[in-house]
């Protein structure tokens, strides 16, 4: 290469490290305005000296036209008056709230014996992902390389599949439980379910796409139909077979949710649900933002890994 | 040059009349008997090639020539096995062509080497399929890679590559196989006038090297006068042969040979054959005047023409 394409390309880099840095900065941004600046929403008053109101005390939210109407009646009455800040209601932590959460959220003790740490519900989260989207891909990539490689598959599955993937996978919840259990074996076949049928046409898409010059030499040099199949298909096709299964696997995620409130609830769902319940809004959105960044992090660990595994892909599209 | 102070193609010198003599003697490696190809589409049946007969010699360079369309293409697959013929026969000394086969290699005008294989390993890849251990075909790849020069590039990957550099390592992999005749659909097609140059150069070189029969499909007339010892030049629709031309320019050739009179005269000869004098060009529209307000071309520009 080049030095002035080098260099261009560091500045590209470069680039994309600050707008990708931006890309972050500019809803934190926002979200730091309506926390912190009064005037821009904050509906609700904090109290934090109650006065003569029965039912105030201190730190409790009300709205903002209730504690107005509080106040001119105690006023008019002659005694003390409430007096409070503005505030957001409870399920819009500000940003400092939910950073704080982030470490707390790790360190406070279950509120029940039996109930499991953060960190242990995020590892269960984490392994339901791991085994629904390690089994589907088991079949789901043989599978979608046969289709796509020859007709006589394609013929014989793609029309079930394609009417099976418009079953919504959180149908099969209660017969999943019905089956499995009420542990981890449904929230993984859900997440089978709504990853396999995806997976099979995707491949197949992809192995069809296969540049068939490429099949024509090689048979021209004497592949037949293993050695064309496995020295030429899946080599051919490995690189966007990988795209794939990152994107397949951003799906999966997508259905971990509904995957774990199936049976009895587990996982960080359990978490969110749980602290929810407990008003904790702070670590709900800890505990949602956990789940995009191990996504986006297990993201770009694939790319790492991508990018070495593909020598000869020329830096494009796996970054 | 004056046309008429050209001979006429078919003047061959005593030395290359010698030539072809020997050449007819060899035997007859492919044979091509009434060859027809027709494509069934769903709108209509499309005549490629009708009853071509044609034969060539062992060693021989060939290269077809013809309008587009006129069934190049389809010819040279149906000699790889990536088509399959109509009805006709088509005879690989003397046995029927079925299927493609490592025996019939093929050079594509596009690129078609395998990217996720190191060059070293794209010409490995016939050797390897064909049984040949893994030292003794790297062994060999390794020579292959010599002969078209790019033993600097044993363990680059194709994009690293120029495009004439990716048709050298693509005919270095057909040839590794041993074929009995090398199939090239427009190979330098895609390349920098400059670049053809040096790669016909270096084809001639292999050739004159190695005990291989080629038939070369090619647009550019001189390139086909400057390569074969015979043009095949076909009409379209439906390909059929026009007529085969002897070349007459002696060997060892050279690009200094580009203006001597036999070659000259069997270009002019090719140039007749496929615009014959008095036949516009049907793919050519008459007149360009719905071009006229595709550019605007304001006073202060300067009319072209
Ligand atoms: N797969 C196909 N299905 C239908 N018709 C086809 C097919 N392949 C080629 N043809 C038709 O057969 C005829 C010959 O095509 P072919 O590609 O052999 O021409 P060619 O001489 O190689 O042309 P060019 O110089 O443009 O490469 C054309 O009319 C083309 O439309
Ligand atoms: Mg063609």
């Amino acid at each position: 290469m080049s030095a002035p394409s080098k260099i261009k390309r560091k500045f590209m880099q470069h680039q994309g490290v600050i707008l990708a840095m931006f890309s972050f900065l500019i809803p934190l941004m926002i979200w730091s305005i309506v926390s912190y600046v009064p005037f821009v929403w904050h509906p609700k008053v904090k109290i934090t000296v109650p006065g003569e109101v029965s039912y105030f005390s201190e730190g409790l939210l009300v709205d903002r036209d209730v504690f107005e109407r509080e106040k001119s009646d105690v006023l008019a009455q002659g005694k003390t008056i409430p007096e409070g800040v503005p505030a957001n209601p409870i399920y819009f932590p500000a940003p400092d709230e939910v950073a704080t959460a982030f470490y707390t959220a790790f360190v406070t003790e279950p509120k029940r014996r039996n109930e499991k740490w953060l960190h242990e519900s995020l590892w269960d989260s984490i392994q339901v992902i791991f085994w629904g989207f390690v089994i589907s891909s088991i079949f789901g990539v043989p599978l979608g390389v046969l289709m796509g490689t020859y007709r006589v598959f394609s013929k014989l599955n793609e029309p079930f599949i394609e009417f099976f993937r418009y079953l919504p996978a959180p149908a099969f919840g209660a017969l999943a439980v019905a089956i499995l259990g009420i542990h981890q074996g449904p929230k993984i076949a859900i997440i089978f379910i709504g990853t396999f049928f995806q997976q099979v046409l995707v491949i197949a898409n992809t192995t069809r796409k296969l540049d068939p010059m490429l099949v024509e030499a090689a048979l021209t040099l004497g592949a037949k139909r293993t050695s064309l199949l496995f020295k030429v298909i899946i080599p051919g096709i490995s690189i966007n077979l990988y795209r794939d299964l990152r994107i397949l696997l951003g799906w999966a995620w997508t259905y971990l949710i509904v995957a774990e409130l199936i049976g009895s609830s587990s996982g960080i769902t359990w978490f969110i649900t749980q602290q929810a319940r407990y008003k904790n809004f702070d670590n709900v959105y800890a505990a949602i933002m956990m789940i995009g960044i191990i996504g986006l992090f297990s993201d770009i660990i694939l790319g790492w890994f991508g990018k070495r595994m593909f020598p000869w892909e020329q830096n494009k599209s796996l970054s | 040059m004056n046309k008429l102070d050209l001979p006429s193609y078919l003047d061959q010198s005593d030395e290359v009349k010698a030539r072809f003599d020997r050449l007819k003697q060899r035997p007859v490696i492919l044979d091509i008997k009434e060859f027809t190809k027709i494509f069934e589409t769903p709108t209509e049946d499309v005549v490629a090639v009708k009853d071509l007969n044609f034969k060539t010699y062992r060693r021989e360079f060939v290269c077809v020539i013809g309008p587009s369309g006129c069934g190049k293409s389809t010819l040279i697959r149906t000699l790889a096995g990536l088509e399959t013929k109509t009805s006709g026969q088509v005879l690989l000394d003397g046995e029927e062509i079925d299927g493609p086969g490592p025996e019939r290699g093929m050079v594509f005008q596009g690129y078609t080497l395998f990217p996720w294989l190191s060059v070293k390993r794209n010409v490995m890849f016939g050797l390897e399929i064909a049984g040949h251990g893994k030292s003794p075909a790297e062994e060999e790849a390794l020579q292959w890679i010599d002969l078209v020069g790019l033993s600097k590039f044993t363990n680059a990957y194709p994009h690293q590559l120029s495009g004439g550099m990716k048709q050298r390592v693509a005919i270095a992999r057909a040839l590794a196989n041993k074929p009995r005749i090398l199939l090239m659909d427009e190979p330098f097609g895609a390349l920098d006038a400059q670049t053809r140059a040096k790669m016909q150069a270096y084809l001639l070189d292999i050739w004159r090297n190695i005990d291989v029969t080629i038939i070369f499909i090619t647009h550019d007339l001189d390139e086909a006068v400057y390569l074969a010892d015979r043009v095949l030049v076909l009409k379209a629709h439906p390909g059929e042969v026009q007529e085969i031309v002897e070349v007459p320019v002696p060997r060892p050739r050279s690009p200094e040979q580009f203006l001597s009179p036999e070659f000259l005269a069997t270009k002019a000869r090719l140039e007749e054959l496929i615009h014959p004098p008095g036949d516009p060009d049907p793919e050519l529209p008459g007149d360009h005047m719905n071009m006229m307000n595709m550019v605007p071309v304001n006073d202060e520009v300067d009319k072209v023409e």
